[in-house]
């Protein structure tokens, strides 16, 4: 318990158990630490997500031994694949039973193994101390990431008669590398003074490395010129309202951001993972470009495209060594660049039909998230989604000027993120406007949080663009299977605004758009939860969109046929 | 969809790491979990103080793979550091083995001329049956396992290869 207090954490999200009940002992009349307690270890573990990336500190999750841990790990994992700094204390049977399928005995270290940055099963109460200060130091630095401790019972109760330093300290072991040698930087700064056509490729590396980071960006963008886009995970780190803004990349990234990237002659990536969503087809992406990249995990350069010039280093440490290069060097004119791009925006990649063709009457989901952002916006609101095309839309209508307002599960998509990392983003910024939007089918998978939001009397809303459909997946089942809609109608729904009063909050139901503003605005007013069961045409698709496997190129665009079959190697790609 | 692009290379990585539980997991994890080839791996403790252990990993690959090894071993925390002796110059690579031949007559005489010339040691001996010791690189040991195939091959265990760099100084 000490140590969490000398690592200043405020919050730890759990649950508690068997395997647990000592350090649960010494919560009891703790005053320095918050618990919260959830209704299902998922949402402990998604919490302490939402409130590490809307505050830039670690998460902290406390669950028992076996259902709590295995429970706890689609967020570890989730936490693994976006970097996000998470630190997870597991309790675990006795050392004494450990191997002998003891009650509530789980391999958590071995479980965790690979869905985490380090792991730990401490064994000796002599260790405890070095054990956790490692886990907050390897959770919060370099790349960021989860960190699982696991502790047995008997080691939670014993008091050390000693406190090993613990060879954990010694500084062979992990150490990342922040800032660049200065040939590197010189010979980036030369590349994109020399570009006819550079673009910056951000991303959610930006974000983890600090507000300074975001700020430098804008710092450096200014001077250069170049125009800028980001990944899901980016969106924030520029200014949506900049000129240069060219929204989103990537399967549903605008046309002026995917053209731009596929023609551009000097790409600076920053922070991003040339993930498969981001490049779709290899050989395709961005040809002609000489490409830099940044980033603090070696093993992201040239993992999925090759490079000209990787530079290992900190983001914001990158940035700022690139800036004091760049000196007072003139930016290029990128006149004829920017016509391109303006040629490219006049597509107007995110116009939607004004209804819908099945149910005229029906609220256009892209128009309800236009709305939402138009209403809240001045309010500087913390957006958390779940997963699916109401993801993609809040990605594509909803506007980021600062970082850390954006929470979203990238990396591993999972369906059920978006509220308890409302709760986590709530307790992280209490005055804050949170809005989770969601789909009726996601917000299902979590929606036993609804209870904590109420004990701990968050104002979470909850905005649940109810298509009657797990939308994506009809969305592909239309582009690739010929709209055999299989299982992917939502049956069976609750009445969400009954649910919502069954737990104490409030409930408003939205069927009409003349019904929309007013209904976005009484759920800001209510001082409390509310969920916002905001009905939408069923049959609206996310567009653009590069099918996979596809060309930046071959985007397709509204009023394009999206209705179809595939042949066996496309049908393979995810 | 990865696409395989150039030819597959042999590369011997030494991978100096903390000695602590569930290391080899991590490592051997790693490789399946990425998809990336294992041919041999050896490890055991070399400090005094049994803190620090040295793996090395035979593996195959293009080059952007086992670049793409090497930086995913060196993301492991307890891994220190990974030194590529394929590229890092001249090295030595050792392989010890152990080979159980049984036979009589021609062949069990034959059998020790060949591990005569090859130097290998016997180290048990029956009255039909030999086990050899041979140390040496890997294909040294798979040229003797191939004669011995047709001189009465009972079986044959190997350690896998330890390597490193020639000269003076230390990797
Ligand atoms: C845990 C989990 N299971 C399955 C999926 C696959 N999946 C992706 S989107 C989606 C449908 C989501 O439906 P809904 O929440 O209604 O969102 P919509 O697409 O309709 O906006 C599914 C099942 C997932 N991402 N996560
Ligand atoms: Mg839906």
């Amino acid at each position: 318990m000490e140590c969490l207090v000398d690592q200043e954490v405020e919050f730890v999200f759990g649950y508690p158990g068997g395997a647990v009940l000592p350090i649960y002992d010494e919560l009891f009349g703790e005053e320095r630490i918050r618990h919260i307690l959830v209704r299902h270890e998922a949402g402990a573990a998604h919490a302490a997500e939402g409130y590490a990336r809307a505050t830039g500190k670690p998460g902290v999750v406390l669950v028992t031994s076996g259902p709590g841990a295995t429970n706890a790990v689609t967020g570890i994992a989730d936490a693994f694949m976006d970097s996000i700094p998470m630190v997870v204390i597991t309790g675990q049977v006795p050392t004494a039973l450990i191997g002998t399928d003891a009650f509530q005995e789980a391999d958590t270290v071995g479980i965790t193994r690979h869905c985490t940055k380090h792991n730990y099963l401490v064994k000796d109460p002599a260790d405890l101390k070095a054990t956790l200060e490692e886990a907050f130091r390897i959770a919060t630095t370099g790349r960021p990431g989860p960190v699982v401790v696991d502790i047995p019972k008997d080691v939670q109760i014993a008091v050390p008669s000693e406190s090993r330093a613990s060879k954990l300290t010694a500084s062979h072991r992990y150490a990342p590398q922040m800032a660049a040698p200065a040939e590197q930087i010189i010979e980036a700064v030369d590349m994109l003074a020399g570009a006819e056509r550079p673009i910056f490729y951000t991303g959610g590396g930006v974000i983890n490395s600090g507000p300074e980071a975001t700020e430098l960006l804008r710092q450096l963008q200014d001077m250069t010129g170049a125009p800028v886009t980001s990944t899901l995970m980016g969106l924030g780190c520029f200014a949506n309202t900049h000129p240069d803004w060219l929204g989103m990349l990537g399967m549903h990234g605008t046309f002026e951001a995917n053209m731009a990237m596929n023609r551009a002659d000097v790409m600076v990536c920053i922070g991003a993972r040339f993930d498969d969503r981001v490049t779709g087809r290899l050989d395709a992406f961005s040809p002609d470009s000489t490409k830099i990249h940044v980033d603090i995990d070696r093993s992201s350069i040239n993992k999925n495209v090759p490079v000209d010039l990787g530079i290992v280093g900190d983001c914001a440490t990158v940035l700022g060594q690139m800036i004091e290069a760049w000196g007072q060097r003139k930016a290029q004119d990128l006149g004829e660049w920017k016509a391109r791009i303006a040629g490219w925006r006049a597509r107007e990649c995110l116009a939607y039909p004004e209804k819908s063709k099945k149910n005229p009457d029906a609220i256009m989901p892209q128009k309800a998230v236009e709305r939402l952002y138009a209403l809240t916006k001045d309010r500087s609101p913390i957006i958390t989604t779940e997963v699916g095309q109401h993801q993609m839309w809040a990605a594509q209508y909803f506007g980021f000027d600062k970082p850390n307002k954006w929470l979203t599960s990238g990396g591993l998509g999972t369906m059920g993120y978006g509220m308890p990392a409302a709760i986590g983003a709530q307790l992280g910024h209490p005055d804050a406007l949170v809005i989770d939007i969601a789909g009726e089918a996601s917000i299902q998978m979590n929606i036993q949080e609804l209870g904590t939001a109420s004990q701990y009397r968050l104002p979470i809303k909850v905005f649940i663009l109810n298509n009657e459909y797990m939308g994506m997946v009809r969305q592909w089942q239309e582009l690739t299977y010929e709209s055999r809609y299989s299982n992917s109608y939502s049956d069976s729904l609750p009445d969400f605004v009954a649910l919502a009063e069954a737990y104490g909050w409030k409930g408003i139901r939205i069927q009409d758009e003349k019904d929309l503003d007013a209904g976005i605005l009484s759920m800001m007013e209510y001082d409390g939860p509310v969920i916002v069961d905001c009905c939408v045409a069923a049959d609206a698709n996310c567009l653009p969109m590069i099918p996979s496997g596809a060309a930046h190129t071959e985007m397709l665009l509204y009023g394009d046929q999206v209705d179809g079959t595939m042949d066996d190697e496309a049908k393979a790609l995810v | 969809m990865k696409i395989q692009s150039a030819a597959s290379e042999r590369h011997v990585l030494n991978v100096t790491v903390d000695n602590e539980p569930g290391i080899l997991a991590k490592i051997t994890g790693l490789f399946t979990a990425r998809g990336y080839n294992i041919d041999s791996l050896t490890v055991a403790d070399i400090s005094d103080d049994h803190a620090i252990s040295r793996i090395t990993v035979v593996t195959n690959g293009p080059p952007e793979v086992i670049d793409q090894i090497e930086a995913q071993l060196e993301r492991l925390v307890p891994v220190h550091g990974v030194t590529d002796l394929t590229t890092a110059g001249p090295h030595v690579e050792r392989e010890l083995a152990l080979i159980k031949v049984s036979g009589k007559g021609d062949a069990r005489v034959e059998a020790l001329r060949v591990a005569d010339i090859f130097r290998a040691s016997v180290v048990d001996t029956t009255t039909e049956s030999f086990v050899f010791e041979l140390t040496g690189a890997p294909d040294k040991i798979d040229s003797f396992i191939a004669l011995m195939r047709g001189l009465g091959l009972v079986e044959v265990g190997r350690s896998g290869v330890v390597g490193m760099i020639r000269g003076a100084a230390g990797a």
